[in-house]
């Protein structure tokens, strides 16, 4: 099992000097290789994910470490390690970036122009994504979070769409560079606090298992977790630094927005749970009540403002932002009850968001626009992608039965139990709004009399409907039968100190 | 002085010079050989004076009291040799194509690595400046060596005017420091300066200033780097090429040599004034790298910027720092030789140096495209590539010794740096051009790029092997020497 950790990042690293082999002229080879490539991912996921049992401890299990580099300058022993494992909060978020990337790999299929550049940047950023998922080393956590952010910049600039508007445009290339400077620029503040905590540790060593153990000052801990948060919180699309994410989803060709929005944001809040909380505990105390608060901003904030786009891809991209906002709060009220439903919302949203992408992808391909207004019954000529649209929908306003109630419920019923009943009255008021949105949204482009105009659209193309009933398969797996999620994740948070029972 | 001086040592400066003056002579007496050919066999040579080096591994020798052989000058050797013969190689096209005299012009790199080679070999301060010298004198010819090019003539002039002044200011730094502590050794001035120092500390304190001054011309470090980015604009590219990274290695194996063998007792003096320099060198390479609408110019400010990074290790001068640093400066000049490979080839086909000009790089040539990209991401220090490695090994090196503002400070423009090539990387991959043909392919070229594309990917990858190379090297700097008494100094009165 150890191996099948290591097969998924070195699968996707493996793949690319493959992809670069092919000769151009074949890109219908290239497609099959992704499509086995994402294949087996999906597999070696899921596998990775049933087989994933609880045995104590922190719950980390099939744990690989090499060392990297020891014993030379500020390194003592085991200085910096290739460190593998799996434990409940990784383990549903694994599944999660194996279903998307199978999906996504389906969505793309279509994909002309350079096709076989565009997998080689399609799976280097898998491999960071899950890298980030698994390692259990402070270096190489950060190594791969930096190598999934990497390839977005030529994903959004070569293969995206510009949007233009009635009085500005928004290039592809201006949401490219948005997103690009302002996540690395996150990632400046993680660099630096990662500097100050492996300092004041004084193990000489990134290995998470052992910082965690470090009993670090609660005054530094009050200092340096804000770094983290904030860092971190970039990528998360934490209100008011989320301004990328609407322009950079937007921007992006569909495949490469399934997995931005359904899984690279997950790797702040991952990464806040990981690193911040797990390793600065006190300092996440301290601070969570200001989490809280931006995180119930960003929810209200973000729903608000999917309510006044006409664009259906900007009405996701800003939907991502409220949902994101969700997990903030989870995180924030720091017990069990309410991490747990973050983590289950990351994965919700995962699945949810892409299945939206998807949708509006297959409809931007067929009409060119995604201006909702514009639309009109198109359930009568694409009844099945209607139907995978409004089973994300319904998902994302936390219909009970569907991945989001189930998450959403945690994460109020934690917020609550903390005692922020402001925000749990606020975070209410924003899945309503949400279902405001969705439903109008529903009402206006895809039910009520045909437009005539759009008569001639037909339905989804049969890659797109296999993406979007595997990832509706994990939505309802998780809305009917939330068991497996619930009980690997709630041992392993159990286990984080700091979080309350 | 010691009587009996062992010559051998200096083997593969020997070779150098006699390959040099090989080189010109047969430039001279067999023409037919060709001006590609000569580029190759001068390539040979540094090589050869390379692998020659590697004799003293491990040894610990002096020729006389003037350059030291241990495994620091052996890394530094194969660093220099490596660089020049890379040089070499990329000139040769280059040369055949645009310049006149090719064999002065060989020559003059091969003595541009003895300059660089008595740099990290040196024991003293004026083998030293006397190194230093040959170095800058031999790229002040090689700056204007393109004689019908205005952009030459004005860099050359330019760097030559600044670089005499700046040595001159060198000069009077050496001439402080030896008339305070009385030596121009530098185990002997660190000895002094570790001593008490309050009725000399005037003297000492500006020849200090001086020395840094002169130093940091010669690594452009700002305020000291107004000649580069002309200098690196008018010069021919693989000369260009050449300044950013032997003269950027030479300057720091010498700085570092300097600080941690004679320096090293004032650090408390010095670390902050070096520091602010880092800062403002940083801050402004990379502010104005972002203006830039020249490949050259880009690449001259961004190596200022890296300069800044560099100089942060001194800054936080310690044994971990100085691995760190050098581990750094070697992935930097490998990513660089990658980078300006690139250009290199790409204004051999098209004669264009514009960023705008590197529109639709990736459909006529998608292999150069995929190098410049991953030379230009690893320059910005992200992960995979040797820029994320040595840059975190290197700040976290200095947040260690209590010098976390700064790491941050270099993290933040690490970060800021990472817009100016993602412009010139726009341009490769989105940018459109009329003309579609498809590159040739150099396969001579082609192989040198791939050679250090693959150095990139270990230095990012797996960093164990390079930085126990350098441990060992920078270990032999950090010694504290041990000095007879009876031993007679030079001008000890």
């Amino acid at each position: 099992m150890e191996f099948v950790l290591l097969a998924l990042i070195v699968i996707p690293l493996a793949v690319c000097p493959l992809f670069m082999l092919i000769p151009s002229q074949y890109p219908q080879l290239s497609r099959y290789l992704a499509a086995l490539a994402g294949g087996t991912l999906f597999a070696l996921s899921v596998l990775l994910f049933a087989a994933y049992e609880f045995d104590g401890g922190s719950g980390l299990r099939y744990e690989l470490q090499w060392v990297w580099l020891e014993n030379i300058g500020f390194l003592g022993e085991n200085g910096i390690t290739f460190y593998l494992g799996l434990d409940g909060i990784g383990a549903p978020l694994v599944l999660l970036n194996g279903v998307v990337i199978f999906a996504a790999v389906f969505v793309s299929w279509n994909i002309a122009n350079r096709t076989k550049d565009f997998f080689v940047l399609l799976f280097l950023l898998v491999a960071g994504v899950y890298g980030v998922f698994i390692s259990q080393d402070l270096f190489f956590f950060f190594f791969w979070y930096e190598v999934a952010v990497l390839p977005m910049f030529l994903l959004i600039a070569v293969w995206g769409a510009s949007s233009e508007f009635k009085t500005f445009a928004r290039t592809k290339e201006y949401g490219a560079m948005k997103l690009t400077m302002m996540l690395v620029g996150g990632s400046v503040l993680v660099w630096v606090a990662i500097f100050a905590l492996f300092v004041e540790a004084g193990a000489g060593t990134y290995d998470m298992t052992v910082l965690r153990e470090a009993a670090l000052d609660e005054d530094f801990q009050k200092v340096v977790f804000p770094l983290f948060m904030v860092g971190f919180g970039v990528l998360a699309g934490m209100w008011p630094l989320h301004t990328w994410s609407p322009d950079g989803h937007v921007a992006a060709p569909t495949g490469v927005s399934m997995l931005h929005a359904g899984v690279l944001m997950k790797l702040g809040a991952f990464g806040i749970l990981r690193v911040g909380m797990t390793l600065l505990p006190e300092g996440a105390e301290f601070w969570a009540p200001v989490l809280m608060a931006i995180g119930v901003t960003g929810a209200v904030y973000g729903s608000i403002s999917a309510l006044a786009q006409t664009d259906l891809k900007y009405m996701v991209g800003y939907s991502s932002v409220s949902h994101m906002g969700f997990v903030l709060m989870g995180l924030a009220s720091m017990n069990e009850i309410g991490v747990n439903g973050a983590v289950l919302q990351m994965f919700a949203h995962g699945a949810m968001t892409a299945l939206m992408f998807t949708s509006v992808g297959a409809l931007y391909d067929q009409a060119h626009i995604r201006d909702m207004t514009q639309f009109g019954g198109i359930a009568k000529p694409m009844p099945r992608h209607t139907a995978f649209f409004t089973i994300a929908g319904l998902s994302s306003l936390g219909l009970p039965g569907l991945a989001g109630f189930v998450a959403e419920f945690h994460i109020f019923v934690g917020v609550f139990e903390a005692g922020y009943w402001w925000a749990g009255v606020l975070g209410i008021l924003s899945a309503a709004i949400t279902a405001t949105y969705i439903l109008r949204m529903l009402s206006r482009a895809y039910f009520g009399p045909l437009n005539e105009k759009w008569a001639g659209l037909k339905e989804m193309r049969l890659g797109e409907q296999f993406a979007a009933v595997l990832l509706i398969a994990m939505i309802l797996l998780m809305g009917l039968w939330p068991a497996p999620f619930i009980n690997r994740i709630s041992e392993t948070v159990e286990m984080i100190p700091g979080i309350a029972g | 002085m010691s009587t009996s001086l062992e010559w051998g040592l200096l083997a593969p400066e020997i070779l150098l010079a006699g390959w040099a003056a090989f080189i010109i002579l047969i430039d001279l007496f067999w023409g037919g050989l060709g001006k590609e050919r000569l580029g190759w066999l001068a390539a040979i040579g540094a090589a050869a004076a390379g692998g020659l080096s590697l004799i003293w591994v491990g040894d610990t020798k002096q020729f006389g009291d003037l350059a030291d052989i241990n495994d620091y000058t052996t890394l530094f050797r194969v660093l220099f040799s490596g660089i020049g013969a890379t040089i070499c190689i990329l000139s040769a096209r280059y040369v055949r194509d645009r310049l006149l005299h090719p064999g002065e012009y060989y020559a003059l790199i091969l003595l541009a690595i003895i300059g660089a080679n008595g740099m990290a070999a040196a024991h003293e301060l004026l083998t030293a400046y006397i190194s230093l010298e040959l170095l800058s004198f031999s790229l002040y010819t090689l700056t204007s060596y393109a004689k019908f090019d205005l952009r030459s003539n004005e860099a050359g002039l330019k760097y030559m005017l600044l670089g005499a002044f700046s040595s001159a200011i060198f000069l009077y730094g050496i001439g402080l420091i030896y008339g305070t502590t009385g030596s121009t050794q530098f185990a002997v001035i660190g000895e002094v300066l570790s001593g008490d120092t309050s009725d000399i500390e005037w003297g000492m304190y500006l020849g200090l200033a001086l020395m840094i001054g002169g130093l940091g011309f010669k690594v452009a470090a700002v305020p000291f780097h107004m000649y580069t980015p002309d200098a690196y604009e008018g010069a021919p590219i693989p000369i260009t090429a050449l300044i950013s990274a032997l003269a950027k290695a030479a300057g720091f194996a010498f700085f570092l040599k300097l600080f941690a063998v004679a320096f090293l007792p004032l650090i408390d003096d010095w670390r902050y004034f070096i520091a602010g320099l880092s800062v403002a060198t940083m801050a402004l390479g990379n502010l104005v790298a972002i203006q830039q609408r020249n490949m050259k110019r880009l690449l001259a400010y961004s190596s200022i910027g890296q300069v800044g990074y560099l100089l942060l290790g001194i800054a936080a001068l310690s044994q971990d720092t100085a691995s760190a640093l050098v581990l750094h400066m070697i992935g930097y000049v490998v990513t660089n030789l990658a980078a300006f490979t690139c250009v290199i080839l790409y204004y051999n086909w098209t004669g264009r140096e514009e960023i705008e000009e590197y529109k639709g790089l990736a459909q006529r040539a998608p292999y150069l495209a995929l190098c410049l990209t991953i030379a230009l991401f690893s320059l910005a220090g992200m992960p995979l590539f040797a820029g994320f490695t040595t840059k975190f090994i290197l700040f976290q090196a200095a947040a260690d010794e209590d010098m976390l503002w700064l790491a941050g400070v270099a993290a933040f423009f690490s970060f800021v740096s990472l817009y100016y090539y993602l412009i010139v990387i726009r341009e490769m991959y989105v940018g459109e051009t009329e003309e579609k043909t498809r590159f040739p392919t150099p396969w001579l070229e082609y192989t040198a790029l791939t050679v250090l594309i693959a150095g990139v990917f270990l230095i990012g990858l797996y960093p164990k092997p390079v930085l126990e190379l350098v441990e060992d090297g920078t270990a032999t700097i950090f010694v504290s020497e041990e000095l007879d008494p009876g031993e007679d100094l030079i001008g000890v009165p």
